[in-house]
């Protein structure tokens, strides 16, 4: 308990430094004081508007995740040149109902963010609870076994990072 | 030789961020419906987007002789906004009933 | 072999630009018009970077940044008027 109250968002903090180290693009000793002060300084006096703090149970898992949505989304886009340059009566857009089982505000805004940015798919809503995302498929010929993609590849992974 | 290898690596990013942004675009024309339309611009654009800034990140470090990073941040932003702009804007969509090509299957909210 | 590429990629950027464009006049739907707008910025920030390249000047970056920045909140501040303005059921 100790160690929250002078560092309440350990995880913010590492975040604002590396935003201002890049903003300044040197790294001179002036500009990694102050970015320490600050990143120290600004999750401190904000604390109040953070209801509460994500938890990252591994940081290598989480920078595993990160490198396969890299991956996917180059992945993605060379499927996208040819479902968008090819003839659009081939294409089969669907709307999907994917039940998820994540609790946490963070990790179920992790899964609709990754899903957006992934193979022609968008989440455009979020149902009450956060039981079910509404996605909609550029062209999904078996919306089953998009869904079962979906949560394998990365529902289980991100449930395994942030819960 | 390293030139070379820079300049080789600076050269395809451009051409390629300019190919996805350019897709984007064109999927943004042509697609039937809003729906559709939208998968474009989120992807293929934001795609092109960072190939394009991270060629000027290479660039600029290698003339500039050091390490100059912070494109990234532009890259970083396009990546954690793109998803949430493409989510209101396709929420509005939905609550003012924008027509799906008759091709669209499955509206879960109607039954 | 960079000076050869850029003015490719600078017109396929505004190859792109012009197609946004055609979209935002086009419509039909205000959402459509939204989107347009959206990819128009991102894409302007390819072509500042682009010709930032050119110019061989890093100072560009701060322009870039500005807009991708404005450019996120303007969007989001259209879709939610939107959908406060109208609300179904």
């Amino acid at each position: 308990m100790a160690a929250r109250s002078w560092l309440p968002h350990p995880n913010l903090t590492l975040f604002l430094f590396i935003v201002w180290v890049l903003l300044m693009n040197t790294l001179s000793v002036g500009v990694v004081l102050l970015g320490a002060l600050l990143a120290w300084w600004l999750p401190s006096i904000t604390r109040a508007f953070w209801p509460e703090v994500p938890h990252v149970n591994s940081g290598w898992k989480l920078f595993r995740f990160m490198l396969l949505v890299l991956g996917d989304i180059v992945h993605a886009n060379m499927v996208a040149f040819r479902l968008i340059l090819g003839p659009t009566r081939k294409l089969h857009p669907a709307w999907i109902e994917m039940p998820i089982d994540l609790d946490d505000p963070f990790a179920v805004t992790v899964l609709a963010s990754t899903i957006s940015l992934t193979p022609g798919t968008v989440t455009v809503e979020v149902g009450r609870g956060h039981h079910k995302l509404l996605i909609h498929a550029l062209n999904a010929e078996d919306p089953d076994a998009l869904v079962a993609h979906l949560k394998a590849r990365y529902e289980t992974r991100i449930k395994e990072i942030f819960e | 030789m390293m030139a070379t290898v820079i300049e080789f690596i600076v050269a395809a990013l451009l051409l390629a961020g300019a190919a996805f942004a350019l897709v984007g675009s064109i999927g943004l024309a042509r697609l039937p419906d809003f729906f559709q339309r939208l998968h474009g611009p989120t992807k293929a654009t934001t795609l092109g987007v960072g190939c394009t800034v991270l060629a000027s990140a290479f660039y600029f470090s290698w003339l500039e002789g050091g390490i100059s990073l912070h494109e990234l941040l532009i890259v970083m932003f396009l990546f954690i906004t793109a998803p949430v702009s493409a989510h209101t804007v396709a929420r509005a969509a939905l609550h003012r009933h924008v027509k799906t090509s008759s091709r669209t299957r499955g509206e879960p909210w109607k039954h | 072999m960079i000076a050869a590429v850029i003015p490719v990629a600078l017109a396929m950027m505004s190859l792109a630009l012009l197609l946004n464009l055609f979209r935002l006049l086009r419509g039909p739907e205000i959402t459509d018009r939204i989107l347009a707008l959206d990819t128009m910025y991102i894409n302007s920030i390819a072509l500042i970077v682009l010709y930032g390249i050119q110019q061989g000047s890093d100072l560009i970056f701060e322009a870039a940044m500005l807009i991708a920045v404005m450019g996120f909140l303007g969007t989001v501040a259209v879709a939610k008027y939107l959908l406060r303005g109208d609300i179904i059921e």
